[in-house]
């Protein structure tokens, strides 16, 4: 938050006839930087082969992660597939503790046992961190159900990729939160590839925010590029949910900038494509300049600023590491809760 | 005690709990306005109203996925299906998100739910409508799985499953829906995990599980002419198993026939056979023998679907060689 | 591929065996159920039947010789095969020969399994494809020495000392079961399993006799002369004897013998030894502590009279059972008597014949002998010697007078039966013989 320029009430951006102060929009920017940065180490990492299994980057995505939860009160539910750093991040768990479960450390923030995949943190209502493609989606409506069913006002933000958004589960769901108008808003990332098949090559009706018509549930296309025109929208998604309406769909534009997954080399698209979205529309430069053009920062402050973070992050990686591995004894931990002792399998016990 | 039906038991068990449970709903498809398909949950919409008792589309996938997640938020789904060969579309939920929420998130999240509905064959559907699922179920770690055989077990078990912070997988026989017993009137629960010794013996173990239960206590009488005397055991929960009960059975009968609806190849035959094998070894006077349905999809003809079903003559026929009577 | 016949073990405590005679040359057809050899065991001569047919393609064991068991003696050609000249069975020579002290409850042993497999020779590739092998049944035969007995019956018959290579199976398959092991533990025999293992002997020294050799034929022991040997030498040896003696006065039981002989109108002929074997019997139902067998860790007291009766044979001497002697009239004894007799000295009896005795008798009465010591036979822990009768000059009430008069001396294993058990079945005994009546009961 550590900005050089003087802060005042009244310094910010207005976006839309939306004001942002200088403060929040340096805290949306230092949360995608950060994430941003958090995300190359982890590549780095999985280099080194010091973190196993899948790993699934979102690197360019940063906006959505960080713009949804601006908008989001801190109680709403959020929800999303295995592409989960950036979610968890924003959704303010302690990086140390994302980094080591990256990491297969005892304080993970599920202790090692998950990964990568299954990152959960029920303090900040965020509930994964699902590896099934189109899994949590009826897990979403779920929540919002409970939600509704105690009436406490809570929106469950139920995220899916372009990919998942084929699964019939999806309109499943679509179906019942519109039939019983759960307060749900379904969050599409397109970011163009279901793993390595572009969207026109999946999808018969490529503007995914209709994908709901035929259940009654509204949907709007947003620049998933402009954290702020994420915010925005999101923000009346969320209220049009709140309020009783029903679902909305929210289909967010946005880009990737690594493969699927650490071991995709993504051949299915060209340099020059992934260059154009990375330099022409990165959502962090486009925060920074917007900021520089509003006075709020200078490019100097950016680079000090990121600097800072490298620092951070390097530091945040050093202390995840030398973190121990998960005693064994929780290998038996949490499979039950209601353990039954005299019958088999017996609980915590090989044979 | 009053003497009602099987199905009357389940509605008993899940009214008593829904009224003290407020968290507690019930949802499928058919479960309200039509009363249920098989009228278990008849009555329950006038009792509780559209918020708890919920129909929904025909929409497994979906609405088991919203059970897990209103669970995981903090609710006590009761998610009927109208039969388990429909729950195949909801494995996905059931097996990796229900099964492991509480493992992946280290205990943070958890989903207590009870997932019921008719199981095994009914009569004459043919093949989609009439499987035994429970092996599935009982091999995954997280699921406890639980079969009542009678009127009494229904009830008390069902109660115990609503109560537990786990899923259960809640698996009922259509064909027994009808059938009348004795049961404990107001709250009746029975712990889960716990075998029944539905008939006692001395020279012959006989385990059954859910509508085998009757055919296996028929056999024993049928033994019983014989000069065969059974000890009849149904494990009622089927995972996690009650083998002490069972252990301890064979232990005085020395031999035991393991029944089951559902298919022979990995089937909860092999499980309790293996059981025996691995701690009862030295009681074994004769290896434990199977009855199970035939390995073939259910063909709907009536003399092929009673062909393809374990019979009590099977059962007997099974006992007798294992007893080594001539 | 041809088939090996190798010598089996015959008997509970076999552990070689003789070729006594061939029945079968070489080139021989061989149907099953004939007759391939005699085998003289340890306790009698055993015919081997024919098993697997074909033509008798070599004799490997000639007559006369002694083979452990489990060694090749004998192979036989499959219907059409050549058998390549230079085919030897595998086990000659390294077989999986028993321990000598063969334990007769033998544990399958994985070795020689192993070693079956190891040694099949590798199939040639092009037909190794073709070539269906059920793993499970070559395993199977090279175990086939595998007792077969449910876990249940084995652990039973662990439990009652009982050595289940002596029962035969009733179940499926031949299976032992527990019904098996209760039915043996009832007739109270088969003892003589891993409790009454006997210890392998020290061999004794073999050196040039001191005897000039013009002096005496060197007659070559039969297996049955070594069997007697071992086992009496290992009783002088392991069992602490102790001996009883006292005199019955016979008239009464020779009256009464005179009697039912003659009312017998040739239906039967009863001896004096018919009517002791009863008396004995009775006897030890009174005094149950002495018929008892010795364990490490437990006394053995038998619930039925098993008596054993020793016969002298040609070469030497067996001793087949009456079994629940307590339970029998002097005729069924008696009948029986005879019957084993004959076919012990035809070299007949069955193992199950003569083994599984509790107590024995040995009577040299009709040889003269007025009174003598035997060897107690274990795993039974008594054997009553019986002299002849004869008329002595008796005391009694201050006046001498002439009785018919009967020595009787019980040899007792002190372990488990001491002298005053042992007094006080000599008195049970006495009183049956002495009054006689009571053995008709």
């Amino acid at each position: 938050m550590a900005g050089k320029k003087k802060q005042d009430n009244t310094a910010g951006i207005t976006h839309e006839g939306r004001f942002y102060s200088a403060e929040r929009l340096h805290a949306m920017h230092d949360m995608m930087l950060y994430i941003r940065r958090f995300e190359e180490k982890a590549g780095q990492m999985y280099g080194l082969k010091k973190i196993g299994g899948f790993c699934h980057l979102c690197n360019g995505q940063e906006a959505v992660c960080v713009g949804m939860r601006e908008a989001a009160d801190s109680k709403d539910y959020m929800m999303t597939s295995y592409r989960d750093h950036g979610h968890i991040l924003a959704s303010g768990t302690e990086p140390t503790a994302v980094m080591a479960e990256l990491l297969g450390r005892a304080g993970g923030v599920v202790g090692g046992k998950g990964g990568s995949m299954h990152m959960f943190d029920v303090k900040n209502n965020f509930a994964g961190g699902n590896g099934i493609v189109g899994e949590q989606v009826p897990i979403g409506i779920g929540f919002g159900f409970a939600s509704q069913y105690r009436d406490d006002k809570r929106v469950s933000i139920t995220i899916m990729g372009d990919g998942g958004v084929n699964q019939g589960a999806v309109y499943e769901s679509f179906n019942m939160a519109a039939l019983w108008k759960l307060p749900v808003v379904f969050v599409i990332e397109n970011n163009q590839y279901a793993m390595g098949t572009s969207l026109s090559r999946a999808s018969a009706e490529t503007h995914l925010y209709k994908r709901g018509i035929s259940f009654k549930v509204p949907g709007i296309q947003v620049d998933g590029m402009d954290v702020l025109e994420v915010e925005r929208k999101m923000g009346e998604a969320l209220e049009h949910a709140r309020s009783g309406k029903g679902p909305m769909i929210v289909e967010m534009m946005t880009y990737r900038y690594r493969g699927h997954s650490m071991s995709d080399p993504a051949t299915y698209r060209t340099r020059d494509e992934v260059d154009e979205w990375r330099s022409g529309r990165d959502p962090i430069v486009r925060l920074q300049n917007q900021m520089i053009e509003a006075g709020l920062a200078t490019e100097a402050d950016f680079k000090q600023k990121d600097r800072d973070i490298k620092k951070d992050v390097g530091a945040m990686a050093k202390a995840a590491e030398a973190q121990p591995e998960p005693d064994l004894s929780v290998l038996w931990d949490d499979v039950i809760t209601d353990e039954i002792p005299n019958a088999y399998p017996y609980p915590r016990q090989v044979g | 005690m009053s003497k009602i039906t099987y199905r009357e038991a389940l509605n008993q068990a899940m009214c008593n709990e829904m009224e003290r449970d407020e968290r507690v709903f019930l949802m499928g498809e058919e479960v309200a306005e039509y009363n249920g398909a098989y009228k278990v949950s008849q009555g329950m919409l006038d009792k509780f109203g559209p918020r708890r008792v919920i129909d929904t589309p025909i929409t497994e996938l979906g609405f088991t996925g919203l059970g897990v997640g209103a669970a995981m938020a903090g609710l006590r789904p009761i998610i009927e299906f109208m039969t388990w060969n429909f729950a195949v579309l909801a494995t996905d939920q059931i097996v990796n998100a229900a099964a492991k929420m509480k493992y992946m998130t280290a205990g943070q999240y958890s989903c207590p739910m009870v997932l019921r509905g008719a199981g095994g064959a009914a009569a004459r559907v043919s093949s989609q409508h009439s499987q035994a699922f429970e092996n599935w179920y009982a091999n995954i770690p997280g699921l406890k799985v639980v079969m009542p055989s009678n009127p009494a077990d229904a009830k008390g078990l069902l109660a115990a499953s609503i109560r537990d912070n786990d899923t259960v997988i809640f698996i009922e026989n259509e064909i027994n829906y009808g059938d009348i017993g004795e049961v404990p009137e107001g709250e009746y629960i029975i712990p889960l995990g716990k075998a029944d010794i539905k008939r006692v013996g001395k020279d012959i173990t006989l385990v059954a599980h859910s509508r085998m239960t009757g055919y296996a206590l028929a056999a024993a009488e049928e033994l019983a002419k014989m000069g065969i005397d059974a000890e009849v055991v149904d494990p009622r929960t089927i995972r996690p198993l009650d083998e002490a009960t069972i252990l301890a059975s064979v232990a005085k009968t020395n031999r035991a026939v393991v029944i089951e609806e559902g298919w022979r190849f990995a089937g909860i035959g092999a499980e309790i056979s293996a059981r025996i094998m691995e701690k009862g070894f030295d009681d074994l006077d004769a290896p434990v023998a199977r009855v199970t349905g035939k390995d073939v999809p259910m063909p709907y003809a009536a003399n092929l679907e009673s062909y393809a079903l374990p019979s009590v003559a099977e059962i007997v026929e099974a006992a007798r060689v294992t007893c080594n009577r001539a | 591929m041809p088939i090996d016949v190798f010598m089996t073990q015959l008997s509970p405590t076999m552990t070689e065996g003789k070729i006594a005679r061939w029945l079968k040359k070489e080139g021989d057809e061989l149907v099953s159920g004939e007759v391939l050899v005699e085998i003289e065991t340890d306790k009698a001569t055993m015919e081997v039947e024919v098993i697997e047919e074909g033509t008798l393609h070599k004799i490997i064991a000639a007559e006369g010789t002694l083979i452990p068991v489990g060694t090749a003696i004998a192979v036989i050609a499959e219907d059409g095969e050549e058998v390549p000249a230079d085919y030897m069975p595998e086990s000659t020579g390294e077989a999986p020969v028993l321990e000598t002290t063969a334990t007769a409850d033998i544990p399958a042993s994985p070795e020689p399994v192993a070693q079956a497999i190891a040694t099949t020779p590798a199939p040639d590739p092009v037909t190794a494809q073709t070539v269906e092998v059920d793993m499970a049944e070559v395993v199977r035969a090279a175990n086939d020495k595998r007792i077969k007995a449910s876990p249940l019956a084995r652990r039973l018959a662990k439990q009652k000392g009982i050595n289940i290579a002596a029962i035969t199976g009733t179940g499926p398959k031949g299976r032992i079961v527990k019904a098996d092991i209760e039915k043996a533990s009832k007739r109270g025999i088969n003892l003589g399993g891993q409790s009454f293992t006997p210890v392998a002997l020290r061999p004794l020294p073999t050196g040039p006799m001191p005897y000039h050799a013009d002096e005496y034929d060197a007659i070559e022991n039969s297996m049955m002369r070594k069997a007697i040997s071992r086992r009496l030498t290992e009783s002088k040896q392991q069992v602490p004897h102790f001996y009883l003696s006292m005199d019955v006065q016979m008239d009464r039981l020779m009256d009464l013998r005179a009697q039912l002989n003659e009312s017998a109108d040739g239906a039967f002929k009863l001896s004096v030894n018919d009517f002791i074997v009863k008396a004995v019997a009775k006897a030890l139902v009174d005094v149950p502590a002495a018929n008892a067998s010795w364990t490490d860790s437990h006394t053995y007291q038998h619930k039925h009279a098993h008596i054993s009766i020793a016969v002298a044979i040609e070469g030497g001497l067996i001793t087949p059972v009456v079994r629940f002697s307590e339970q029998k009239s002097i005729v069924e004894i008696s009948n029986e008597i005879k019957e084993l007799a004959g076919k012990a000295r035809e070299g007949a009896l069955k193992p199950e014949e003569y083994t599984g005795g509790t107590f024995s008798i040995s009577n040299l009465g009709m040889y003269g002998i007025k009174q003598f010591n035997a060897i107690v036979n274990p795993p039974e822990g008594a054997i009553l010697a019986v002299g002849g009768t004869e008329e002595r000059a008796v005391a009694e009430n201050g006046q001498v007078v002439v009785k018919k008069m009967m020595t009787l001396t019980l040899s007792c294993d002190h372990r488990v039966v001491d002298g005053a058990v042992g007094a006080e079945y000599l008195n049970a005994l006495k009183k049956h013989i002495e009054c006689p009546a009571s053995v008709l009961i």
